[in-house]
């Protein structure tokens, strides 16, 4: 049998998630109706936009090799604290979840880069702590946002039939995507991930690239948190559990492989709307009556599909290493 | 070729204490015995059996997990699945003693088969992670988030996401029992540890998992049989999780699949950290994951019991962890 192209199998691996959205939004137009409606689009893009956010940070630090388990409670903090800043204002409630959310990226940058400590540790520290910080914050209770300042809209609103967060989701994609391969700074991601030694030896700033993916991770999922806060009405300290892990299969399924060096950011967005229109097919699968499924059967589905992908992903890296 | 000689370490450094060195190595010893001391000298009744009753039962399910991944760790892996583990086996025993699956002819056999069964799947998962991991060659931290993603789901669909609430003595005797005045709980956490830490260090398996957490390339050069360890290594950790979820759901009197075990994959490679084995693999001591697990529930009483809120207790773990860690390091350049 011939062996596929080492090209040929990159090349699916990264687009072989654009496939399988394309056929789950198929699956999905012909056995529903109003499943692309715009009522059930927007509401699916409203929904997941924080989702993909962490997920964005989370592609950046994962194609450098290292890993970010703290984005859940980040976000969780950002909620918190933009929703104690919200009666000032939509712009001080923004940057106050942002900044909070950078606050914990340079404290994981700091860990990782200075005292060389696994990220994997690292940020499962940060992640504890970050989650007592909110706790505190909030002192225990989810915490209301102002409704009179107009915070709320960047949960809530919408722009040119658009929905905010949507927006923002959007802009950071693909601000993103322009930073990963055009930049110096995307080349270098990528490089570090491949050959952290290597790169350094060349003269890149390896450890400041690596410090900048934490940042960004962190930023982003306090901005995640912003959302959270302004689309429920509530910063809330005990959400994000479990995000991370979402956030990790999402880039996963989305073709960037988690030692690094490889990653595409058009991919990870594909990777949340595939692993998000599973919740929607099966509400809409109950909806038809045949078949009543509770929606504890998401979690098995979305496992049974991470290990789908990852068992392809594992046979078609060890074909491309066989053939070269 | 001319070689080129590592500089020689200066002598004067074996002569001089070596403080980075001693903490790393029985800082978790030091720790511990401190964290005791400040106790009797600051918190009220604190040397009485009921605290160390509190403390005890508080530790023994995250020792139990932590013996597991003490051994996947040592292997080079991560295991993420084991906190939705124990929700399966938390799950699948009541369901088992009061009769859902199949009716119960007696109390016992229902009892004596909610132990057995719920502890052999958790197990059969277990096996199934290293399955994946030496037949797909996924990474462990993939492949154990697979059933940390699904896990929790099935133990879900199992019970429909309903609470279950029992009273049966006879489970309950191993979250709620006594033997000699010890809690039974505590009494299956000794053995666990003992066994483990006489397997790492006496046994050929134990070595062979050393090995493996080492080199493994040079462990499947010289003969070890990487993937039957491995496979057995998470197999064991799934077993342990089944019966740290028995003990969690006997201590409460109830099972709640949304609850049990959850965020024990993180407490247990806290306790494993802290403990003092390598993260890499190739080094790793049972004990030590025992003590880590005991530091970390001392501080979090030490701060209860004086006032300080949960929430900054969390921040204090976070910080021990770092520099537990960052003591490690230090031994190792």
């Amino acid at each position: 049998m011939r062996a596929l192209a080492p090209q040929a199998v990159r090349s699916l691996s990264r687009h072989g998630v654009l496939l399988a959205l394309v056929a789950l939004v198929a699956f999905g137009f012909v056995r529903y109706e109003n499943f692309l409606g715009s009522y059930n689009v927007l509401s699916v893009l409203r929904y997941n936009a924080m989702f993909a956010l962490v997920a964005l940070g989370m592609a950046y630090v994962i194609m450098t090799g290292g890993i970010d388990l703290s984005v859940g409670s980040t976000a969780a903090l950002g909620s918190v604290v933009s929703a104690l800043l919200s009666p000032y204002g939509v712009l001080p409630g923004l940057l106050g979840g942002v900044a909070a959310g950078l606050a914990v990226g340079l404290v994981n940058a700091l860990v990782i880069t200075r005292l060389n400590i696994l990220p994997f540790i690292a940020t499962l520290a940060t992640m504890l702590a970050a989650s007592g910080c909110a706790l505190l914050l909030a002192g225990n209770q989810s915490v209301s946002v102002s409704y009179e300042s107009g915070f709320t809209e960047l949960g809530q609103g919408d722009l040119l039939g658009f929905p905010v967060p949507a927006w923002i989701a959007a802009l950071a994609y693909v601000a993103g995507s322009l930073a990963l391969n055009l930049t110096a700074w995307g080349r270098t991601v990528l490089a570090v991930g491949g050959n952290e030694d290597a790169t350094r030896m060349m003269g890149l700033p390896a450890e400041r690239v690596k410090a900048s993916t934490y940042l960004l991770s962190g930023g982003l999922s306090g901005l995640a948190g912003v959302i959270l806060a302004a689309q429920f009405g509530a910063g809330q300290p005990i959400e994000g559990v479990g995000w991370e892990l979402f956030a990790i299969a999402s880039v996963v399924v989305g073709g960037t492989l988690l030692t690094g060096g490889v990653g595409s950011v058009g991919s990870t967005l594909a990777g949340v709307l595939l692993l998000g229109l599973i919740f929607n097919i099966l509400n809409f699968e109950n909806g038809l009556g045949w078949i009543s499924l509770s929606a504890y059967w998401q979690s098995v589905i979305r496992g049974a599909f991470l290990l789908l992908v990852v068992a392809i992903q594992a046979r078609l890296t060890a074909r491309t290493e066989a053939a070269s | 070729m001319a070689e080129i000689a590592a500089p020689a370490r200066p002598a004067s450094r074996s002569l001089r204490f070596d403080w980075k060195r001693f903490l790393s190595r029985y800082g978790a010893l030091v720790a511990l015995v401190l964290l005791i001391l400040f106790n009797l000298a600051v918190t009220p009744n604190f040397a009485t059996w009921q605290t160390l009753n509190v403390n005890l039962t508080q530790v023994c399910a995250i020792v139990i997990v932590g013996v597991g991944m003490t051994l996947v760790i040592a292997t080079g892996g991560i295991d993420l699945s084991v906190g939705s583990l124990m929700a399966i086996a938390g799950a699948l025993a009541p369901l088992i003693f009061m009769g859902r699956i199949v009716s119960m002819p007696h109390l016992y056999a229902g009892v004596a088969l909610a132990f057995v069964i719920p502890v052999l799947v958790a197990g059969a998962f277990g096996w199934f992670n290293g399955w994946l991991i030496t037949r797909l060659r996924i990474q462990p931290i993939i492949a154990t988030l697979v059933l940390f993603i699904a896990g929790r789901g099935i133990a879900q669909v199992m019970t429909n996401g309903n609470l279950q609430v029992f009273k049966v003595e006879e489970f309950q005797y191993i979250g709620l029992g006594r033997l000699f005045a010890v809690p039974f709980q505590a009494v299956l956490m000794g053995v666990i540890v003992i066994g483990a830490a006489w397997t790492l260090r006496r046994t050929v398996f134990g070595r062979q998992i050393l090995a493996i957490g080492g080199n493994e390339r040079a462990a499947r050069l010289s003969g070890v049989p990487v993937v039957s360890v491995k496979r057995r290594v998470y197999a064991i950790s799934g077993l342990l999780s089944g019966i740290a979820g028995l003990i969690v759901i006997a201590r409460n009197s109830a099972s709640d699949a949304n609850l049990v075990g959850l965020g024990m994959e993180l407490d247990a490679i806290a306790a494993v950290a802290v403990g003092g084995t390598l993260l890499t693999g190739g080094r790793a001591t049972i004990v030590g994951t025992l003590l880590g697990a005991l530091i970390i529930q001392l501080v979090r009483y030490t701060l209860l019991a004086n006032g300080v809120p949960d929430a900054a207790a969390l921040v204090v773990k976070a910080a021990i962890i770092v520099l537990a860690v960052w003591l490690q390091r230090q031994n190792l350049s």
